[in-house]
Order: C-alpha cells, then structure tokens, then sequence
C-alpha cells in the first residue's frame, strides 16, 4: 500500500489554479522529491497532504486516512518541517523537544533526539540564537519526536550554506535508512539528485515529469553528446562526410547528438579524418538541471521562496 | 496543555519586556502615583454638609459655617470647603461613594431645641486616625460653641457629638485596584495580540496545528498564565500600597472573582483582536484602540465619580470599568451585591468573547 496517493488533486486560489489536476503515490520507505520553481505548487501540495488545506478536487490519502478530514489522527503519525521553519523565541533545543515529546505525550530522550540530527552542540542555546542551519536541524528533530511514519520536508535547506545543507542531508539520509517514507519538496536540482528516490517536476501546477533521475534524464534529456573544441572548419567537415547531428555549442565548442555507440566511433574516426586541430574532448548526457531548464524554462532555476 | 503553559512560562520569563510590563510596571506606577497624590497636607480639605433641619436656625448656622469657608470648585484654593449633601441622601453612602471622609450633619428639630433650648448635638463624622477628620471635628466644636454662646446667653445646649467614625479612604485605596484592573488589562492584551499576528505570520500555528495541542488548549493555557500573573501583581501591589504608603485592602474571596475573570476576559478580546487582523501592524493598532481608551477612562488612576458626566456614561460600556469597580467593592467598600454584579457582568462577556475567539481563530486553512 503507498504511503500516499494523490489522485487529479485539485486547488485554486481566486482565479489562480495553483495545482491543477495532478496524480502521483509515494511508496512506503521512498524518499520522494517534488522539484519545481517558484510558484509551481508544490508547497501547496504539500501542505494539502499534510492536513494543513482543504483541496478543491481529487482524492488524496496519506497513511491511508483523508488528511484533511482526518488531521488530527494523521499528524500523530507524520513529522513535519514547514517551509521557512521558525519556532517560539526562547525555549532551547533541549527543551523544545521535551515540550514536542510532552506534546506528543512521547518519552523521548533528547540528547539522543539532538544527536540524530547532529544539534548536540546546541542542545542550550535559545532557539532565537541559533544559526539557520542549527534552526533547520531542530525542525528536523521535532518533526522526529513523535516516531513518525512519513515525513514531509518543505524545502528544508533553503537559505542554509553549503555545509549545512549537507548536514541536513545526511539526517534525511538517515531518515531514508530507517525505512522511513520521505516527502521533500526543493529547487536545489543537486538536493533532489542527491536525496530523491524518485522525482516529479512540477511547474504552473502540473506535472510535467516524473520517475527516477535516470529515467527523467533519459526520457527528456536529448541522449548523450560529444563535445570537442575546435573551430568551424571541424564542424564543416562533419555536416559533409557524415550523417553526425553536429552543431555549434558556442565558444568554440563542437557538439555532436550521439544516437548510439556506432555515432560515437564514426565521429571519432571524422575528428581524426579532419585533420583539424581539436582538443578536450568529453562525452556527457543531459543531467537533470538540463532537463529541468528545458521542462520549466531557465527562469525557473534561480527561483527562490515559497509557493 | 501544561507542556504549552510551561513553555509559553519560560518565554515570559527570559523574555525581559514582558516580565517588565507584566510585574515591574504596576509596581512602578504605584510608587509614581503614590508618591504624587499621597502625600497629604497640600489642597483642600473637603467637608460634606447635610441640613436636616428644616428651621430657620439650622440655615443660619449653615450660612455661618459656609462663610468661614470657600467653594470647592476653586481649584487653587487650600484649606477648609464645603461641599452641601441633599438632605434626602444617605449621608454615611454619599461620603462613601464620593471617596470622602469628613462630615457635619446638622440634624433635624435642630431649629426647634436651639429655641425651646433643649440639649441637641451637631453630627461630625470622619476618620479618628485622620488628622484632617481631627481638625474638621476641632472646628466644628469651636463654631457650635461660639453659635450656643452667641445665642442663648452662655447657656450651652448644643453640643457636638463624639466623632462617628467613617473609614477613611485615600488615593491609595482607589489606585492599587485601579492598577491591578491596569495590569489585568496590558499585559494579556498586549501579549496575545502581538503572539496571534506574529505566529500567524511566522507559521507557528501551522505547526502547532500538527501537534495533538487543541487551540482550545492553546488559549486556555494562555488564561491560566496571566491568572497567575494578575494573581502575583496583585499580591506585589497590595505589599507596596500597604508598606510603602499605609494602603487599607480588604482581603476576602472576592478578590479572587476578578483576578480569574479579568485575565480569562483580557485573553480572549486580545485573541480576538489578533485574529481579525490582517497583519501584525494592523493587530498592533486595532489592539491600541481597543486597550488604550479602558486604560484611562475605566478609574485606573482616578475614580470614575470624578470624571465628567459623559465620560461617565462611556465608561460605563467598557469591560475594564466592571473589573475595577468590583475590585472597588470588594476591596475598599465590601459591597458584595455590587460586585457580584460586576463580576457577573464580565464573566458573562468573557464567556462570549472566548467563544467568538476560539470560533474565528484558525490553525488551518481552507
């Protein structure tokens, strides 16, 4: 049984169709990545999954229970870090996850919770005086107190430098190792890629794919390239000796569609052939953020905050 | 619901503004206005005057004391004044209600035995601890004595009676309920209008919400924490009335009606205000307007039978007035009736405004 379903899931705000129609499940123990820029409804998303909006249309189940109707029972099983996590101003870690646990009417051990979640150093110091990186770590510690079953993680490391950021991922990957199921929205390419055992791209509100990175990469990357640095006369002879799909990549660089592994042996036997002068030359597929800028257009990458 | 109350504890506590406003402030203000209006001595001396007596005699011994004196409405002026009570008033509730000590009751048949010269005594009431009360008595006596000379050749008839004493209030006495009224006020509606907009806006409902915490629960631990602190302000501005300026508090069970009731209602109206608010800055200014006119119109600092008729009137429709005038009665006067009514009242409008606040507040979104 998914963790979650989501079927023709419906909202609007006004006029504006924030999500529109979109399916998808999430399997139990999956980590689960919905990636879109600014705007694309996956906070929105999100926060309907986790009993925080009424949806407008579609069936959605998570946990098998309807979260709106149901929050109450379902968020004793779900863990929860909203988008841009803040807390009251002066309790301190420590004390936040005793007042989570008594809450939860958990008995947990927060030393223990504060190390899983790499906090131990801070364990004293009032949450208004934590770093953003310390902050995120203690939502992540929170959203754990009640042993949860799911976890929803709304872009968890945005705004933290790179080396918070990692320390959140190896929480989440820890999270991953045991076996618990993980939602996490983000528009870090490099976060999904790292985390995400599967991932749907969202943008105006659709999905607009989904599956493995490899698979996204395959099924809407344009295959592998050859790119060697040469000048025009390289390109020239290509387009006239073979039936390579070669064009300019700019900067002096000359890219060549490979279809297969015959593309990638008779273009090197045309390089050599040409008696060009040529140089550093790499072979490479689409990544993601490729595939990513083609989907949502190259607006959509630098997008930053909430939607 | 304890885990909130405890935490939402701590805050107050490590969060120096709000210990400030919430125990320091009062105690300041208490010491402030103390200092400025007890200090005795400076002023007039107001004494009321009641003529029972329907004769000739009992308007021309009036008409001499009067003349001794000035008016009262001179409001620079020092010393004796007379202030005249209907004869159809009660006189001992009128000094009561008017926060007043010192009297002189000319009694009634006062003309007939000054004729027929028959024994009669001039009613003087006051504070026998009151020096003032002393020297209202002093006079008295004095100008009956030169009234019974004057007019029955040295035959003394008329005499005064023994002071009939009138428990003494003074500013003090009206202050430290005014204040505990004020405290009971600021610090919860101030609080909870700030915590609802901001929290709204930094998204902690939301997470709140994901917690088993009912906002029911939320709210209540609320009240339970100014219960508290308007129950420890209370105790620190009676010690500073009663230690530093000589305060008389009756303490008794009805105290405690609004020190429940007050913070109960004060928490629910900030709730509410916070919750119909767009914005924090919006909140910020409704809350003014709400808090500021009950904090200076409802006999906080000054008792509300001074004020002016129509100002009065507009006191009267203010939730704060209900909670200072029960404090009034219980603890200065000891009119239960009174302020069981007040206490009542508000309970009544606590109630209301609990529920509109629970109703209209909301963790989730639609």
């Amino acid at each position: 049984m998914p963790a979650i379903t989501v079927d023709g899931l419906v909202k609007n705000y006004g006029q504006l169709r924030a999500v529109d129609g979109i399916s998808f499940s999430v399997e139990e123990g999956e980590v689960f990545s919905l990636l879109g820029p600014n705007g694309a409804g996956k906070t929105t998303t999100i926060e309907i999954l986790e009993g925080l909006r009424q949806a407008d249309g579609g069936k959605t189940t998570v946990l098998e229970t309807d979260p709106w109707r149901h929050g109450y029972d379902l968020h004793k099983r779900v863990g929860v870090i909203p988008q841009g996590f803040k807390f009251l101003d002066y309790p301190t870690p420590k004390e936040a996850i005793r007042y989570y646990a008594a809450l939860f009417e958990k008995k947990v051990d927060p030393d223990e919770m504060l190390r899983r979640v790499i906090l131990e150093d801070a364990a004293n110091i009032w949450f208004q005086n934590l770093s953003g990186g310390q902050k995120q770590k203690l939502g992540m510690a929170l959203s754990l107190v009640n042993d949860p079953e799911l976890i929803f993680l709304d872009e968890p490391t945005t705004g933290l430098d790179p080396q918070a950021r990692r320390a959140v991922w190896e929480v989440i990957r820890k999270l991953k190792s045991e076996g618990r199921t993980v939602m996490l929205t983000t528009h870090y390419l490099e976060e999904a890629e790292e985390l995400a055992d599967r991932v749907a791209i969202m943008n105006h509100g659709k999905i607009v794919a989904m599956g493995t990175t490899d698979q996204i990469e395959t099924k809407y990357g344009s295959g592998q390239k050859m790119m060697v640095k040469a000048g025009d006369d390289l390109l020239k002879f290509l387009k006239e000796n073979t039936k390579l799909n070669a064009e300019s990549g700019g900067n002096g660089v000359v890219v060549v569609h490979l279809r297969d592994k015959d593309d990638a042996m008779v273009a090197l036997g045309a390089i050599e052939e040409s008696g060009a002068q040529w140089g550093d030359l790499t072979v490479k597929k689409d990544s993601l953020e490729d595939v990513f800028l083609r989907l949502v257009g190259p607006e959509g990458k630098q997008a930053e905050g909430g939607d | 619901m304890s885990a909130e109350l405890r935490v939402y504890a701590r805050g107050n506590v490590r969060s120096r503004v709000g210990f400030f406003f919430t125990l320091v402030f009062p105690i300041i203000l208490i010491l402030l206005f103390g200092a400025i209006f007890s200090s005795g001595g400076v002023g007039q001396t107001k004494v009321y005057v009641q003529n029972l007596d329907g004769g000739p005699t009992g308007a021309i011994f009036l008409a001499e004391l009067n003349s001794t004196s000035h008016n009262c409405s001179s409001t620079y002026a020092s010393g004796l004044c007379l202030s005249l009570v209907p004869a159809n008033q009660n006189f001992t509730l009128y000094l009561t209600s008017h926060s007043a000590t010192d009297g002189i009751v000319i009694p009634a048949g006062f003309s007939q035995a000054y004729i027929g010269k028959l024994p009669l005594n001039i009613s003087v009431y006051g504070d026998p601890a009151s020096t003032t009360s002393a020297v209202v008595s002093g006079i008295a006596r004095s100008f009956v004595n030169a009234f019974d000379s004057y007019g029955v050749n040295g035959v003394a008839k008329i005499g005064v009676a023994s002071l009939t004493p009138v428990a003494s209030y003074k500013y003090i006495d009206f202050l430290i309920p005014g204040l505990i009224g004020f405290s009971a006020l600021t610090s919860p509606m101030f609080a909870m209008v700030n915590i609802v907009s901001t929290y709204r806006k930094d998204k902690v409902f939301k997470l709140l919400s994901l917690t088993p915490l009912t906002k029911t629960e939320w709210l209540l631990s609320k009240i339970i924490w100014y219960i508290g602190t308007t129950a420890l302000s209370f105790l620190l501005m009676s010690a500073v009335g009663i230690y530093a300026f000589g305060a008389h508090i009756a303490f008794s069970w009805g105290i405690l009606i609004f020190v429940l009731v007050g913070p109960f209602f004060f928490v629910s109206l900030g709730m509410l205000v916070g919750t119909v608010s767009n914005s924090p800055e919006s909140a910020a200014v409704v809350g003014n307007l709400v808090t500021f006119p009950m904090m200076f119109l409802s006999g906080t600092f000054f008792p509300v039978s001074g004020m002016p008729d129509y100002l009065q009137t507009v006191a009267h429709v203010l939730p704060l007035y209900y909670m200072i005038d029960g404090l009034n009665n219980v603890m200065i006067y000891g009119n239960y009736g009174p302020a069981l009514f007040d206490g009542a009242l508000l309970l009544a409008l606590a109630v209301v405004v609990f529920a509109l606040a629970v109703r209209f507040f909301r963790w989730r979104e639609d």
